[in-house]
């Protein structure tokens, strides 16, 4: 028989107490006779034992895993301190932030600058011209850009392939048409395709802002071998790059008339770049607000997280009644033999 | 309090109307909060999405 006693907040206890019950009529009590011991813990030592245990493992776990956390801190942080690497500076784009877009303004003044100076050597196999109607073209815009370039489509009726102006669906061209070719075309260098390029550097926006900006002379001492150029962000460790500087200041023309400065230049193309690597990035964004509307942004931290330490108490308080209560095991009394 | 018994006896004392009120809710409140969050990203992204430049480029 279990009889069931509430032993704290006698003023909760009138709301949320179980009433004492005992079962009616005679209950077969299966275990060996005896009046447990008011612990609700049977077997003490038993489970203080494992509990003890079990304090250790979380312990250690918990140990490792902080251990492990600042490893990897550690590692990735002696990364960049290689012997003559330079970290790019943080620059204050307008896409930094929990609630900022893209400027998209910039991402079309970008895509002119990667058509006539980029594109030259560098493809972006993964991004379609589609992709730019409503963000930086419009649609007659990105028809007119796609039909520039031509594009080697399937077999026709006798068989041959053929060339035909691009369409919207067609992705940007690449310049070279295998790995090879772009190799003998550079120096044996191999200038990487530009679809994820933000998103495949550490540094990101930061790093290839600097490092088209970062062109300089080899300073005195260093050796670079023929072809190759000197430019302290670049990752190698030497310095040595493959690729010439290839922004410089009045190159282009802009469309709309923004003057063409070099850091002008850089900074169009790494958000055009920021856009092709993340085009959901207006969206994301958007939709982390959504998650956290209820109140204003800025207010989260202020109400949402007191609000959740107050919830959190207020529910153990309401609880603590079912959460201390104790159960005795107690056998009942033996009746006496039935009589017939 | 007895308006909001009155309001529980009516809508929500059963799981079918409760059931109702939370999907027709869910649209509403879905609605409000995409109207919301586009006015707080439009006050922080001034002239710089796509809808404040078209304007130059349509002919």
């Amino acid at each position: 028989m279990a009889v069931i006693l509430n032993t704290l907040h006698a003023r909760t206890a009138t709301r949320l107490s179980l009433r004492t019950f005992r079962l009616p009529g005679p209950c077969k009590v299966t275990r060996p006779n005896a009046l447990r011991s008011l612990n609700t813990n049977t077997t003490a030592t038993g489970s203080s034992q494992s509990s003890r245990w079990r304090q250790i493992l979380y312990t250690t776990g918990a140990v490792a895993g902080v251990g492990a956390i600042g490893l990897y801190y550690a590692l990735d942080q002696s990364v960049k301190a290689s012997d003559l690497e330079l970290h790019p500076p943080a620059y204050p784009w307008s896409h930094n932030g929990f609630i900022k877009g893209f400027d998209h303004q910039s991402i079309r003044r970008g895509y002119e600058v990667y058509k006539q100076v980029c594109a030259a050597c560098h493809g972006m196999k993964y991004v379609s011209y589609r992709e730019l109607v409503g963000v930086s073209h419009t649609e007659a815009e990105a028809k007119q850009e796609a039909s520039e370039i031509q594009v080697l489509d399937g077999p026709d009726d006798t068989g041959k392939m053929f060339l035909r102006p691009g369409k919207l669906f067609d992705r940007f061209p690449s310049p070279y048409p295998n790995e090879e070719a772009a190799r003998a075309a550079n120096n044996g260098a191999l200038p990487p395709d530009l679809s994820v390029i933000v998103l495949a550097r550490h540094g990101g926006e930061d790093y290839i802002f600097s490092l088209l900006t970062g062109y300089m002379e080899a300073p005195a001492g260093v050796v670079l071998a023929d072809g190759m150029h000197f430019n302290p962000y670049f990752v190698s460790g030497s310095g040595a790059i493959g690729m010439a500087q290839a922004l410089f200041s009045e190159m282009i023309d802009y469309e709309d008339g923004t003057p063409a400065t070099q850091s002008q230049l850089a900074k169009d193309v790494v958000t055009f770049l920021s856009w092709a690597a993340q085009p959901e990035y207006d969206t994301r964004k958007k939709a982390s607000i959504d998650v956290s509307s209820v109140v204003p942004t800025r207010w989260v931290l202020l109400i949402m997280i007191p609000m959740l330490a107050l919830l959190t108490f207020w529910k153990r308080h309401l609880w603590s009644t079912i959460k201390s209560r104790k159960i005795l095991f107690r056998e009942t009394p033996k009746l006496p033999p039935k009589k017939s | 309090m007895a308006l909001a018994s009155t309001l529980y006896r009516t809508l929500l004392n059963k799981t079918s109307t409760t059931a109702v009120i939370v999907i027709v809710g869910a649209l509403f409140y879905e609605r409000g909060v995409q109207t919301l969050s586009d006015t707080i990203w439009d006050a922080y992204n001034p002239g710089k999405q796509w809808k404040d430049i078209k304007h130059l480029y349509e002919k």
